[in-house]
């Protein structure tokens, strides 16, 4: 399935979940925050939370700010 | 760094006594005057004794006591190294942080310094400029870093990164209602302030002149009038340029003093976390020595009395 990831587009096996998606993308990062179509999706249900085709996702991690 | 010059060819502000006499060098990133000696020495030697000082005079947000009074933003360090050595240098036991895309992240770093020198983190919600946007960033926030801490910052002018009062005041209600502790990054105005405290903020944070600008307090009067209207901790954000204007916060009577680039893109950044730390120090010293009134004329201060005829 094909979904937007940080702006990009990605293409994702069909029964992929967010922790699916965290494991690939996190970078080394283990404080992460993932946001779906906007909504934030709590670090508990990462496992149990499926993508759907269109998805929009972005993958947050901690960086220097004021 | 260039000295600030309006677009409209307003006049330049004028240069401190000190920096009189340096040469005028447009192209340096900071001005400042020579290197001498060792650094790690300055921060081990003064160090202890700041800690000393800031211990008997603690002071406390949302239930939180912290003994040092300067918040470090992190943004604009060269490198990780200095940002160890910053945090030392400061005392800082509170830093923002923020959130940004994976791919636009360089490793963990960061976040291993932080936690090794064991300050709270801050996260806040930078780049926002509207409530529903600052709300869904501090909610990332408190999954990423676990606290529900917020500087919440909702910008509403691209050039001089000003507040929106609305959108600001509109997120600070929802994120309290929310749970979130929240600081709020603010304009000088007194009444926002005080709507800002009512709506449940745990601090206010007024700016002293756009974040990164490094004017200072341009309206040290309505800081003041701030101060006197909110009964939460008052927290000097954005504008700090050099020592003075943090100890001048502090005179004012704020709590703490919250600033990042006047540290982190000085030409030496942990001598200036050094200045910073001890400036807030002398402040606060000041604030509750109380200042003498000020005078039109003068006041002698050796008696006439006994004045010898000559």
């Amino acid at each position: 399935m094909n979904i937007t990831v940080n702006g990009s587009p990605v293409d994702l096996t069909e029964d992929a979940t967010v922790a699916d998606l965290v494991a690939q993308r996190s970078g080394g990062h283990d404080r992460v925050a993932v946001a779906r179509n906007g909504d934030v999706v709590p670090r508990s249900t990462w496992a149990v939370t499926r993508l759907s085709p269109g998805d929009a996702v972005e993958v947050l991690a901690p960086t220097a700010g004021g | 760094m260039k000295d600030p010059v309006s677009p409209h060819g307003g006049p330049r502000p004028p240069h401190p006594p000190h920096a009189r006499d340096e040469p005028r060098d447009e192209t340096s990133r900071a001005r400042g005057g020579p290197l001498e000696g060792g650094l790690a020495p300055l921060t081990d030697e003064l160090a202890p004794a700041l800690a000393r000082e800031e211990a008997g005079d603690p002071f406390t947000i949302a239930g939180e006591t912290f003994t040092s009074r300067l918040v470090l933003g992190t943004g604009g360090l060269p490198s990780m190294d200095s940002l160890e050595r910053v945090v030392r240098a400061s005392g800082t036991q509170l830093v923002t942080v923020a959130l940004r895309r994976v791919e636009a992240v360089a490793g963990n770093s960061m976040m291993q310094v932080l936690d090794r020198c064991g300050v709270r983190l801050l996260p806040n919600t930078a780049g926002c400029r509207t409530a529903r946007e600052a709300v869904r960033t501090a909610e990332l926030a408190r999954e990423a870093f676990g606290t529900d801490w917020v500087k919440l910052e909702v910008i509403g002018d691209e050039q001089t990164l000003l507040p929106d009062a609305v959108e600001l005041l509109d997120a600070a209600e929802q994120l309290v209602l929310e749970g979130f502790t929240v600081f709020a990054y603010t304009t000088d105005d007194p009444v926002l302030g005080r709507r800002l405290a009512d709506a449940g903020c745990a601090a206010v944070m007024p700016l002293g002149s756009p974040i990164g600008s490094g004017l200072g307090i341009r309206n040290p009067h309505s800081i003041a009038l701030l101060r006197e209207a909110v009964t939460v901790p008052v927290v000097l954000d954005a504008g700090i340029g050099t020592a003075s204007d943090a100890a001048l916060a502090m005179e004012l009577g704020c709590d703490a003093v919250l600033l990042a680039s006047a540290v982190t893109r000085a030409r030496d950044p942990e001598r200036m976390a050094l200045a910073m730390r001890q400036a807030v120090e002398g402040g606060r010293l000041a604030r509750g020595a109380g200042r003498i009134p000020r005078r039109w004329h003068a006041q002698e201060s050796t008696a006439m009395q006994g004045r010898p005829e000559l």
